[in-house]
């Protein structure tokens, strides 16, 4: 019987049908997408953190204006995300929970400081670069909250990169400092970015999975080239220079070649030990800790004015 | 004979498997059973549908017509929000 279920699930899939939420899955993959999921949104969540940083300090009003509003997206993003993990049966308190425990993980990129204002431009050209490149195919994912929840953020998201770049521009034609300031930003952020999209295939044991059951689309590492692909050239628009001395066009494969990843780096900051993971983590916990009044506040609330409601219907 | 009216239920209808639930119309019934077999008769004879979602009327929280300019008024001023708000070099193709 159960073959018999898992072989329909996967003739669905492989017709293109969405799976929806009250339809049989197999428990592996609504494990692999509640973990995806709810990943992907404390990414957003915690992606908040880096970028907050400067909204007080951005250079001028335009530039504010618009920071805010990228970091205001990223948290109805956090919210899709949220809403569409909990389709697969786990409350958002459990999520919140898993994540301020250390339990469940967010994207590792966002345990980098950002130093400098250049570090706002660079996150919205490359980090969310780089998000859109994953997201892109997510759109057309096999489960249909997240695949709509998908939908919505691509179509937002599209300004968040440009005026991450527009940051990068201004700054790379005008002084030499800022100049400086903009490739330091790059240097920086660049191989972070690069490792956003995972572990190389070979060592991503569940992606053969996912790209059966058509959650992904794309393997990491062709993500990871077409990525490097399109950043040539916007690197080269700018005038600056991309940290990678192994870098160079391959006219027989017709893709960008290039260096080695740090691993060692990167498995590290997953570990736990980025430059900046305890105080992400630490400044979630205590937004949650301090907003508990917040929260016991608006619900007690709600309950006396329904048992208001009642005595006056009574009456 | 009590001659009580049955309750108003909303009837939200997916016409495909992927995409959202999408309010068609309501009917009165007189439990959610009834609602979603009713719902089937009325709003899916042409297969319109492969899910069905009933909520009665009731439990639905609308926003206030009469508010909608000042409702909506805070997104007028936003253009910050949109792509085209960024200016990029043509170069650039599209970003």
């Amino acid at each position: 019987m159960e073959i018999n279920l898992e072989a329909q699930f996967q003739d669905k899939i492989d017709q293109e049908i969405k799976i929806e939420p009250r339809d049989w899955m197999p428990e592996k993959y609504r494990k692999t997408l509640l973990r995806q999921i709810s990943q992907h949104a404390h990414s957003e969540i915690v992606g908040m953190l880096p970028e907050g940083n400067w909204i007080t300090r951005a250079p001028n009003l335009r530039r504010k204006v618009a920071l805010l509003a990228k970091v205001q997206d990223e948290a109805g993003h956090g919210l899709y995300l949220y809403s569409a993990a909990e389709t697969l049966g786990m409350s958002r308190d459990e999520m919140l929970n898993e994540l301020h425990t250390g339990k469940a993980k967010y994207s590792s990129i966002f345990n980098y400081p950002t130093l400098t204002w250049a570090d706002i431009g660079a996150i919205g050209w490359l980090v969310d670069g780089a998000a859109i490149m994953n997201q892109v195919p997510l759109c057309r994912t096999s489960y249909g909250p997240y695949a709509r929840a998908m939908v919505r953020v691509c179509k937002e998201e599209s300004f968040h990169q440009r005026q991450g770049y527009e940051i990068m521009l201004t700054l790379a034609k005008g002084t030499p400092e800022q100049k400086a300031m903009a490739q330091d930003a790059l240097n920086r952020w660049w191989w972070p970015s690069i490792m956003m999209f995972g572990p190389n295939d070979e060592n991503s044991p569940n992606s053969a999975m996912s790209m059966k059951w058509k959650i992904k689309r794309f393997s990491n590492d062709e993500l990871r080239q077409k990525f490097v692909d399109v950043s040539v050239p916007q690197t080269e628009i700018l005038g600056l220079t991309i940290p990678d001395k192994d870098l160079k066009w391959n006219e027989s494969r017709g893709h960008y070649d290039f260096g080695e990843i740090d691993w060692t780096e990167f498995n590290q900051v997953v570990a736990g030990n980025g430059p900046c993971n305890r105080q992400r983590l630490k400044t979630r916990v205590d937004a949650w800790e301090e907003g508990t009044w917040v929260r016991d506040a608006a619900l007690a609330h709600a309950e006396k004015r329904a048992a208001k409601n009642k005595k006056t219907e009574a009456a | 004979m009590s001659n009580k009216e049955w309750p108003l239920w909303e009837v939200f209808i997916r016409s495909k498997q992927g995409l959202n639930h999408k309010h068609v119309g309501s009917l009165h019934a007189s439990d959610a059973e009834m609602a979603i077999e009713n719902a089937r008769d009325v709003y899916t004879r042409r297969m319109e549908g492969v899910s069905i979602w009933v909520v009665e009327s009731k439990n639905l929280h609308a926003s206030e017509p009469t508010e909608q300019a000042s409702m909506f008024d805070p997104a007028n001023d936003k253009v910050y929000r949109h792509p085209t708000f960024y200016v990029l070099p043509e170069e650039l193709n599209h970003m």
